[in-house]
């Protein structure tokens, strides 16, 4: 393997690790589950995309965004209103006073497209104001901020004053953005059947496929010298300034990347579920995403899609079978993760896999598949994730 | 100007004015506990409105019992003390067994203080049902008085400011006369010297926390006047208050009950000339952005770092 490559994957372990995920997303899932459930996992793996961006930004950085849900998203309505568009052409919506426009906008007297839904008439420019136009926002948000030297946790708090903004906003003007429901019914792109099985299943494997070059990217950014100037400027900040370096530009990248990681989530969520709505950029919804981190480990791009899927999956059993102690259990498991496991479930491997040896063990057994609970590369640095 | 008369629009100006400063009422209440947490101790606490749900909830039982034994026109003023004691204990004990062991990481207190509040909001919820409920209002604080004809003043609006005034006052008090006020404000400043000195430093942290709690009880039961409590009561303010605090510059009391009558007003006089949902986004928008021009907020403490 050359530098670059053993880089990406993180050396030997960091292989096995990656080898595991990608055995249990694209085999193990896909053949023991039915397509209903295989579509939850295709859910859950779409938050994946905001819990390894947190990762990134928060493990990382030590910067806590609670809007993390506001670039899940922008990119899930980029691509709804695209979907939207198409769905809504003359012929099955000649019921409307205005045939050709979407649904909600005609219950709104709107008789054009606003603006601002133009562009997403085409795919090409779909695809990239998914990328841009959360990239952009979080920019702004970044240079207004960081140049400051705002950080900590008024940065959390103004994030999350942002989220519930952008969800008020959204509700607020129906007309525009389809309010509380959402964009829904949303059925082709371009004249591809994104409801049918054999489109499910295509969906979920390019989800998974972009899941894993998200990790590779991120893991390529963690090795460089940026990624070891973040760490230092999670510990140290004012001696990395000192050192010369122009922390705040750092801090704005990251962020950038971070939402466009999160925008890509947002934008197979809307694929693969069929719509987006107001109810997945909120307070609630941004604060969970970070939940999903801290389970899996907020040092572990790996652990993190565990996070993501554990917790996932424990709301879904326990609301189909006790909703009142869901509450009770979502509550404890911020408690606990924090007071007792701060580096998640990667945490605990890292522990006992050193106690038994398991890596090594696995190396030789390896063959025969036995799951990992964790990223293997995730360093067992003091998390000092927190800084004012 | 949008179709109404001058004397219309004064009128609207009061009649929203006076709306709004029952909003302010309830925003300072809750602001001014935080204020205490978060500007002083530094500590980001997400279950705050929960600890508000509290005092609304200890009000309504309080009113039920009342109901029970004929002493409508009599219970709320022990109902209010309730409720201050009530938040007050439960936000020691949490101080005790969940923020003492975060203090050097902020951002975990704030991740387990929204567990908390997740797990607070379950309990009321099992306890008193998902409904929305409220207290039975002694008579004195219902109806309103009319100064002109045109305008109307509800009555409750005007009782929960007084308690407001009189809430603050006693926090400003206690933080600027009291000796507690004097070991919490030498915490604040520099926690070794004060420690040195003799202070205690985990139980002012720990009293501080408590008070701040506290206080949200009490605003929990000034809320009970002009509005009925549910599970997520809490959560509803929490972004608002937080704005508050933050917007005022955190260590200052001054600078909490000017933003927040400066949000109350915007709000509620917005929402008035936009719909109910652009006045707020119009308001929360104004906020960050000025924030993001003057981090430090309106007042911010004069500090060299």
């Amino acid at each position: 393997m050359n530098a670059l490559t053993s880089k990406l994957l993180g050396g030997k372990q960091g292989l096995i690790g990656l080898v595991i995920l990608s055995a249990i997303i694209f085999i193990a899932l896909p053949l023991g589950l039915d397509l209903f459930r295989l579509g939850l996992v295709g859910k859950y793996l779409t938050y994946a995309f905001v819990a390894v961006s947190l990762v990134l930004l928060w493990g990382y950085g030590g910067i806590l965004s609670l809007g993390q849900g506001i670039f899940f998203g922008l990119g899930g309505y980029c691509m709804a209103m695209f979907l939207k568009l198409e769905a809504s052409d003359p012929v099955s919506t000649k019921i409307q006073t205005t045939p050709g426009i979407p649904d909600f906008m005609d219950w709104n007297q709107l008789t054009e497209i606003p603006w601002f839904w133009v562009p997403f008439q085409s795919l090409t420019l779909t695809i990239l104001a998914v990328l841009i136009v959360p990239a952009l926002f979080a920019y702004i948000i970044g240079y207004a901020m960081f140049k400051r030297r705002v950080g900590g946790v008024y940065f959390a708090i103004i994030t999350q004053a942002i989220a519930l903004i952008l969800t008020i906003l959204i509700v607020g003007q129906q007309g525009f953005t389809g309010g509380v429901n959402g964009i829904t019914d949303l059925k082709t792109m371009l004249g591809w059947d994104i409801r049918d099985d054999s489109s499910k299943y295509i969906l979920y494997y390019v989800n998974g496929l972009l899941l894993i070059g998200t990790i590779l990217v991120c893991r390529y950014i963690i090795t460089s010298k940026f990624g070891m100037l973040l760490l230092a400027m999670r510990d140290k900040e004012e001696r990395v300034r000192f050192s010369g370096y122009d922390v705040s530009n750092f801090k704005i990248f990251i962020f950038c990347v971070a939402a466009l990681i999160s925008a890509i989530g947002g934008a197979m969520f809307t694929l693969q579920v069929g719509f987006m709505s107001p109810s997945f950029i909120g307070i609630v919804p941004s604060i969970e995403m970070v939940i999903f981190a801290a389970v899996g480990g907020r040092m572990s791009l790996i652990g993190a899609i565990y996070g993501a899927l554990l917790v996932n999956f424990g709301r879904t059993m326990f609301s189909e079978t006790y909703p009142e102690l869901w509450l009770f259990l979502m509550g404890g498991l911020f408690i606990a993760v924090v007071m007792f496991f701060p580096n998640g479930l990667a945490g605990l491997y890292e522990k006992y896999a050193k106690k038994y040896r398991l890596a090594e063990r696995m190396q030789k057994i390896f063959s025969s598949g036995k799951p990992a609970k964790a990223d293997a590369e995730a360093t067992p640095t003091k998390t000092t994730g927190a800084k004012a | 100007m949008f179709g109404y008369s001058m004397a219309e629009i004064g009128n609207i100006f009061v009649m929203q004015g006076f709306s709004g400063l029952s909003l302010f009422s309830v925003l300072l209440l809750m602001a001014l506990g935080l204020a205490i947490i978060f500007g002083q101790m530094g500590v980001i606490n997400m279950a705050h409105g929960e600890f508000m749900a509290l005092g609304a909830y200890t009000t309504v039982l309080f009113s039920q019992l009342a109901v029970a034994f004929d002493l409508v026109n009599y219970y709320f003023v022990f109902a209010i003390i309730a409720a201050f004691i009530v938040a007050f204990v439960i936000g020691y004990l949490v101080e005790f067994g969940l923020i003492r062991h975060l203090y050097k990481r902020p951002l975990d207190t704030l991740l387990a203080t929204w567990g908390l509040s997740l797990v607070m909001q379950q309990i009321f919820r099992s306890t008193f049902g998902a409904k929305e409920v409220s207290a039975e209002l002694p008579a004195w604080l219902l109806g309103s008085f009319k100064p002109t004809e045109d305008i109307d003043i509800p009555i409750n609006g005007v009782f929960v400011m007084g308690l407001a005034v009189v809430v603050t006052v006693g926090v400003l008090l206690f933080m600027f006369r009291s000796n507690w006020g004097l070991r919490v404000r030498a915490t604040v400043q520099n926690r070794v010297m004060a420690g040195a000195v003799g202070i205690n430093t985990k139980k002012v942290d720990r009293v501080t926390f408590a008070l701040g709690c506290g206080i949200a009880g009490v605003a929990g039961a000034a809320f009970t006047t002009i509005a009925s409590t549910g599970p997520t009561t809490g959560s509803l303010y929490i972004v608002d208050s937080f704005m508050v605090v933050v917007f005022g510059g955190a260590a200052s009391v001054l600078g909490t009950i000017a933003s927040a009558f400066g949000i109350a007003q915007a709000q509620s006089i917005l929402q008035f000339f936009l719909t109910s949902s652009m006045g707020k986004v119009a308001t929360l928008m104004t906020i960050v952005v000025i924030l993001m021009m003057k981090p430090e907020g309106l007042f911010a403490a004069k500090l060299r770092k």
